[in-house]
C-alpha cells in the first residue's frame, strides 16, 4: 500500500517536473526570432531527470536504513529490564507482536501494557516516518525541479545533458554482463578457497577417491574429496557424446549445404534445430525411460552387460542433443568457404564427394575444429541428462556400460540448497563449479581462438 | 593390362581417357555411398526428433485422463460432531476471530473425515460386500477426506445432509483400471488387496467411478501424499514470475548494453573486455549460474531461498548475453544509409540510434528475447541448487514465496517412487512444458513474418 502511494506520488512528481519544463521550454519559443537550443521534450526531460534523482536518492536511503531504524525504535519501546530478560527468540516475538498491534491488526491473547503503549507508540512513529519520508524526498526532488526550471534558457544544452545520463544508464546496462563474470569468479574463487582450507588442492585434483560424508559434522570427518573419478566420468560421457554427434551432425551439415535441394533444407534444417530448443530435463526423461531401458536389452541380446543408467546412455543421448550445434556451426563454417575452391575442384574434374573431401573439409578444418570444441564445452557442462541418467557412481573406472557420476552432478548433489556453506560438504560444490568454468572458459576460448582465425583467412 | 601403372607421359590420350573412365565407376560409387551417409544423417537426426515426440506423447497422453468417483456424502452429525462457527461480530480485534476461527477450523480438521469418506463408498459398493476399511479407502485418493471437509468448513449448514462430491480415484486404483500395473501380477506385489480390485472393477462398471479429463494436472499444487491430484498449478505460477522477472530485466539491460557496446562504446580495451565477457559469459554451462546465485544471492544477499525471485535474477543473468548478442547482430545489420540519412537531417547520434535504427531491429530483439525467455522457460539446473526442489504444496502468492518450476516439478516427479503412475504424470507434464515452448516460439514466428512485412 505504502509503495504503491509513494509510486504514484513519483509518477506524479515526474510528470509534474516534465510539464513545467516543458511550459518554460514554451515561453522560450514563444518569443519572436527566439533559436533555442534544444527541443521542449529535451527541457522536460531535464527537468524530470533533475527532480526524480534526489527523490529516489531520499527513499532508498530510507530503504537501505529504515528497517533498523524502526527495529531499534520499537527496541528502545520496550522496557529495558525486559529486553534483558527476553532472549533473541522471545525478543523477535514481542516486536513481531508490536508490530501486528500497531498494524491495527491486533494480536491473539492478553496485550502486556508496555505492548499496547508500544504498539501506539510505533503507529504513529510509523506514521511519521512515512509522511517524513515522503516530505523529504518530495523537498529534495521539488528543489531540484525548481533549479532545473531555472537553468532553461535559450542556451541550455539540454538535449546534450540528457543524452549524457542516457549515456551512463546504456553503460551502467553493460556493466551488469561484468559485473556477472566478476560475481562468478569471486564466488567461486573465495568459496572454492574456503574449500581448500578443508581438503588441500592436491587431494582434490589428484585424488581418485570421492566419498563425501554428508551430514558429519564431526571435525575432521568428512571424507574424501577427489576429483578423478567425477572428471573420468565428464569426459567418458563427452566422449560418447561427440561420437554420436560429430558423425551425424557432420554429415547432416555436408549434406543440407552441398547436396539437399533448396525446399528440403528449408524443412530439414528448422526440425533439426528443435532439438537444441528442448529443456536438457525432457531428453534426460527420455534417457532415462526409453533409451536407457532399450540399449539395456539390446546390450542383454548380444551379451553385453549395459546397464539401464549408465555412461552410454547419458552419452548417447547427450550426443543427440548435441547434433543440431554441430551442424549448424559446421554448416556455417562449410558456408563461408570461398566458392572459388570448390569451382576450381569441379574444373579439374573432381566429383561433388571428392571436392567436399579433398577441398572443402581441410579448407574447412580449423572452423570445423573449433566448432567441436564448443561443442564439447557444452557437453562438459550438462546437467539434467547426467543427472537423471548417468546412474551416479563416483568411482573411478573406465567401462562406458557403467554408471559414473559428473563434475555437474556432484555440485548438484552436494549444494542442496540449504545454505550451510560452513562445511566442505557443500563447499566442495564450488570448488567443483570453478574447475568446470576454467574447463569450459579455456575451451571456449580456445574455440573462438580457432574460429576467428578461420574467418579471417577468408575475409 | 596395367595402364594406369605407367608414367603419364608415357601414356598416349586415348590411354588416359581409358584410366580415367575406368576409374569413374568406383568414384561414383563412393561418391553416392558419400551421398548416401550424409542422407542418412539427416533421416537419423530427423528421426530422433520425431522418436523424441512420439515417446513423450505415448507416455503422456494416458494422463490427461484421470478416474473419478461420484460419491454421495452424508454428513452425518453422529460423526461429524463440531461446535457452530464462529462468526466475526462476536470478538474485539480481528486477531482474535481470526484465532477463533481458526480454532474451529482446528477442530474441523481434527474430526476423523475417513469415516464420512468410508461410510460414503460402503453406501456406493454392493449391499454386503466385504472389504476392510483399510483396504475401502485405499481406492479414493487421499485428499478425498480434505475435498469433503473443505466443502463443509465452506458451507457448514450441510451437516445431516446428502450431497453429490466428486473425488479423485487413488494413483493406485489409477494404476489398476489403466494397466500401467501389470493386472497378472500375484497379490504380494500388486498395490491393492484383491477385495479393493474387485470392487474398482465393480465400480468402473457401474459407473462410480468414471474416466475424465484431468483437469487436476493443470489446476492444483503437488501433492505427496494425495499422489492422484499432484497438478502442475504452483509449478507454473513459479514459473511465471521468473518469466516475468526475466522479461522485465533482462530485456532492456540487455538492448541497452547492446546499444551502447555497438553504438556508442568507443573502440578501447574496455569494450574488448566486456565484449569478450559477454561472448564468454553465453558458454558459461548454466549450472555456473546457479552456484552464482547460491553464493550471492542467497548465502550474501540473504534473499530467500527457493523463492522465484532469486531464480528469476539467475535466469535473467543467464539470459541475458543472449540477447545481447542478438541485439548487436541485428543493430550491425542496420543499413548505413538509414543512419547517414538521420545524421546528414541533423540529428545527434543518440536521436539516431533511438528514432531511426533501434525502430528497425524490432522484430529481431522481439524474436531473440522470446527465444531467450522460452529457453530460460526450460532450465532446470541453476534452480535446483537455489533451492526450488523443495516441496512446495502452494500456489505462490508472491514472488519472494517458496515455488518451484515447471521443469524442476518434472525432475521432482521423475524421482517420485511410485513410477508406475508418475512416469505418465512426468511425461504429461513435459508435454505441457513443451507446449509452452511451442507456443513462444510460434509466436515469436509470427511477429517476425508480421513485422518484418511491415517495416
Amino acid at each position: 500500500m505504502n509503495n504503491l502511494v509513494i509510486a504514484a506520488l513519483l509518477l506524479v512528481l515526474i510528470g509534474l517536473a516534465f510539464q513545467t519544463g516543458w511550459s518554460k521550454s514554451g515561453s522560450l519559443v514563444t518569443a519572436k526570432g527566439v533559436r533555442v537550443h534544444s527541443r521542449q521534450q529535451y527541457h522536460g526531460s531535464l527537468v524530470a531527470i533533475w527532480a526524480i534523482i534526489p527523490a529516489l536518492v531520499a527513499l532508498a536511503l530510507w530503504g537501505w536504513f529504515g528497517g533498523d531504524v524502526t527495529h531499534n525504535y520499537i527496541v528502545g519501546q520496550i522496557p529495558t529490564d525486559t529486553v534483558l530478560a527476553l532472549d533473541q527468540v522471545g525478543l523477535n516475538a514481542t516486536i513481531a507482536r508490536i508490530r501486528a498491534l500497531a498494524s491495527g491488526y491486533g494480536v491473539a491473547g492478553d496485550v502486556l501494557p508496555y505492548e499496547q503503549a508500544a504498539g501506539d507508540a510505533l503507529r504513529s512513529f510509523n506514521f511519521l516516518t512515512f509522511v517524513g519520508t515522503i516530505v523529504v524526498a518530495g523537498a529534495l526532488g521539488l528543489g531540484g525541479l525548481f533549479l532545473a526550471r531555472n537553468r532553461i534558457d535559450v542556451r541550455l544544452r539540454a538535449r546534450n545533458e540528457v543524452e549524457r545520463v542516457i549515456n551512463l544508464l546504456l553503460l551502467a546496462c553493460s556493466a551488469v554482463a561484468i559485473l556477472t563474470t566478476a560475481g562468478i569468479v569471486g564466488s567461486l574463487v573465495t568459496e572454492a578457497f574456503k574449500f581448500f582450507t578443508f581438503v588441500s588442492p592436491l587431494d582434490f585434483f589428484f585424488g581418485t577417491v570421492w566419498s563425501p560424508l554428508n551430514g558429519s559434522t564431526i571435525p575432521g570427518e568428512y571424507g574424501s574429496y577427489g576429483l578423478l573419478p567425477l572428471l573420468v566420468g565428464t569426459l567418458m560421457i563427452t566422449a560418447i557424446a561427440m561420437l554420436v554427434a560429430v558423425p551425424v551432425g557432420l554429415m547432416a551439415a555436408i549434406y543440407l549445404s552441398q547436396y539437399a535441394h533448396r525446399n528440403f533444407r528449408a524443412v530439414a534444417k528448422p526440425i533439426i534445430e528443435v532439438l537444441a530448443g528442448i529443456p536438457t530435463i525432457v531428453f534426460g526423461f527420455f534417457a532415462l525411460t526409453t533409451v536407457g531401458p532399450f540399449l539395456r536389452d539390446a546390450g542383454g541380446t548380444v551379451g553385453l552387460g549395459i546397464n539401464a543408467t549408465s555412461a552410454l546412455t547419458a552419452g548417447v543421448v547427450m550426443g543427440i542433443m548435441i547434433i543440431p550445434f554441430v551442424s549448424s556451426l559446421s554448416d556455417d563454417i562449410l558456408n563461408q568457404v570461398p566458392r572459388t575452391l570448390r569451382d576450381g575442384a569441379y574444373g579439374l574434374g573432381a566429383t561433388k564427394s571428392e571436392t567436399i573431401r579433398n577441398v572443402l573439409l581441410p579448407a574447412a578444418l580449423p572452423g570445423i575444429v573449433g566448432a567441436f570444441l564448443l561443442a564439447v564445452s557444452r557437453a562438459v557442462g550438462e546437467t539434467m541428462i547426467v543427472v537423471l541418467a548417468a546412474g551416479n557412481s563416483p568411482v573411478l573406472k573406465g567401462n562406458p556400460f557403467e554408471p559414473v557420476a559428473t563434475i555437474t552432478v556432484s555440485i548438484v548433489n552436494q549444494l542442496t540448497g540449504d545454505t550451510d556453506f560452513a562445511g566442505p560438504q557443500s563447499l566442495v560444490a564450488f570448488a567443483l563449479g570453478l574447475t568446470l568454468f576454467v574447463l569450459t572458459l579455456c575451451l571456449n576460448i580456445f574455440a573462438l581462438f580457432i574460429v576467428r582465425k578461420f574467418r579471417e583467412q577468408y575475409e | 593390362m596395367a595402364i594406369d601403372t605407367l608414367p603419364i607421359a608415357k601414356q598416349t590420350p586415348a590411354e588416359r581417357t581409358q584410366v580415367v573412365h575406368d576409374g569413374l565407376r568406383a568414384r561414383h560409387l563412393s561418391e553416392n555411398i558419400f551421398k548416401g551417409l550424409g542422407l542418412a544423417a539427416i533421416i537419423l537426426a530427423l528421426g530422433f526428433v520425431a522418436l523424441l515426440f512420439t515417446d513423450i506423447i505415448r507416455k503422456g497422453l494416458p494422463a490427461f485422463t484421470q478416474e473419478n468417483m461420484h460419491l454421495s456424502v452424508n454428513f452425518d452429525p453422529a460423526i461429524v460432531k463440531v461446535d457452530p462457527v464462529p462468526i466475526r461480530n462476536g470478538f474485539a480485534s480481528e486477531a482474535e476471530y481470526q484465532a477463533a476461527s481458526l480454532k474451529w477450523q482446528r477442530s474441523v480438521a481434527l474430526l476423523n473425515w475417513n469415516k464420512v469418506v468410508e461410510a460414503s463408498l460402503r453406501a456406493a459398493a454392493p449391499a454386503g460386500y466385504e472389504i476392510d476399511t483399510k483396504d475401502l479407502l485405499t481406492i479414493a485418493e487421499t485428499d478425498a477426506r480434505h475435498e469433503i471437509r473443505e466443502r463443509f468448513v465452506a458451507n457448514p449448514t450441510l451437516l445431516g445432509q446428502t450431497v453429490d462430491i466428486d473425488v479423485l480415484a487413488s494413483a493406485s486404483a489409477v494404476n489398476w483400471i489403466k494397466g500401467n500395473i501389470d493386472r497378472s501380477l500375484q497379490d504380494s506385489q500388486q498395490q491393492l488387496s484383491p477385495e479393493a480390485r474387485s470392487l474398482i472393477d465393480t465400480f468402473v462398471e457401474n459407473g462410480v467411478i468414471s474416466r475424465g479429463f484431468a483437469w487436476s494436472i493443470l489446476t492444483n499444487v503437488d501433492s505427496r501424499a494425495a499422489p492422484a491430484s499432484a497438478g502442475l498449478a504452483g509449478a507454473f505460477f513459479g514459473s511465471l514470475y521468473m518469466m516475468i522477472i526475466v522479461i522485465l530485466l533482462a530485456v532492456p539491460i540487455g538492448v541497452a548494453s547492446a546499444i551502447y557496446l555497438e553504438e556508442f562504446a568507443p573502440k578501447s580495451k574496455v569494450t574488448d573486455f566486456i565484449e569478450v565477457n559477454i561472448n564468454n559469459l553465453a558458454a558459461v554451462p548454466s549450472i555456473v549460474f546457479g552456484l552464482l546465485g547460491a553464493a550471492v544471492f542467497i548465502n550474501y544477499m540473504h534473499l530467500p531461498i527457493s523463492a522465484p525471485l532469486v531464480g528469476g535474477l539467475v535466469l535473467t543473468l543467464m539470459t541475458l548475453p543472449t540477447i545481447i548478442i542478438a541485439t548487436r547482430g541485428a543493430l550491425l545489420g542496420v543499413s548505413p544509409a538509414l543512419r547517414q540519412a538521420a545524421l546528414g537531417m541533423g540529428a545527434s547520434k543518440t536521436q539516431m540510434v533511438f528514432h531511426h535504427v533501434l525502430p528497425v531491429t524490432f522484430p529481431s530483439i522481439l524474436t531473440a528475447t522470446i527465444i531467450g525467455v522460452a529457453h530460460a522457460l526450460g532450465e532446470t539446473a541453476p534452480l535446483l541448487l537455489i533451492g526450488m526442489k523443495a516441496f512446495v504444496a502452494s500456489v505462490p502468492a508472491t514472488p519472494m514465496d517458496q515455488a518451484t518450476a515447471l521443469p524442476v516439478q518434472i525432475y521432482l516427479w521423475q524421482g517420485n517412487e511410485d513410477r508406475n503412475f508418475f512416469e505418465p504424470r512426468t511425461a504429461a507434464a513435459i508435454m505441457v512444458l513443451l507446449a509452452f515452448m511451442i507456443v513462444l516460439n510460434g509466436i515469436a514466428v509470427y511477429l517476425r513474418s508480421r513485422l518484418e512485412k511491415r517495416a
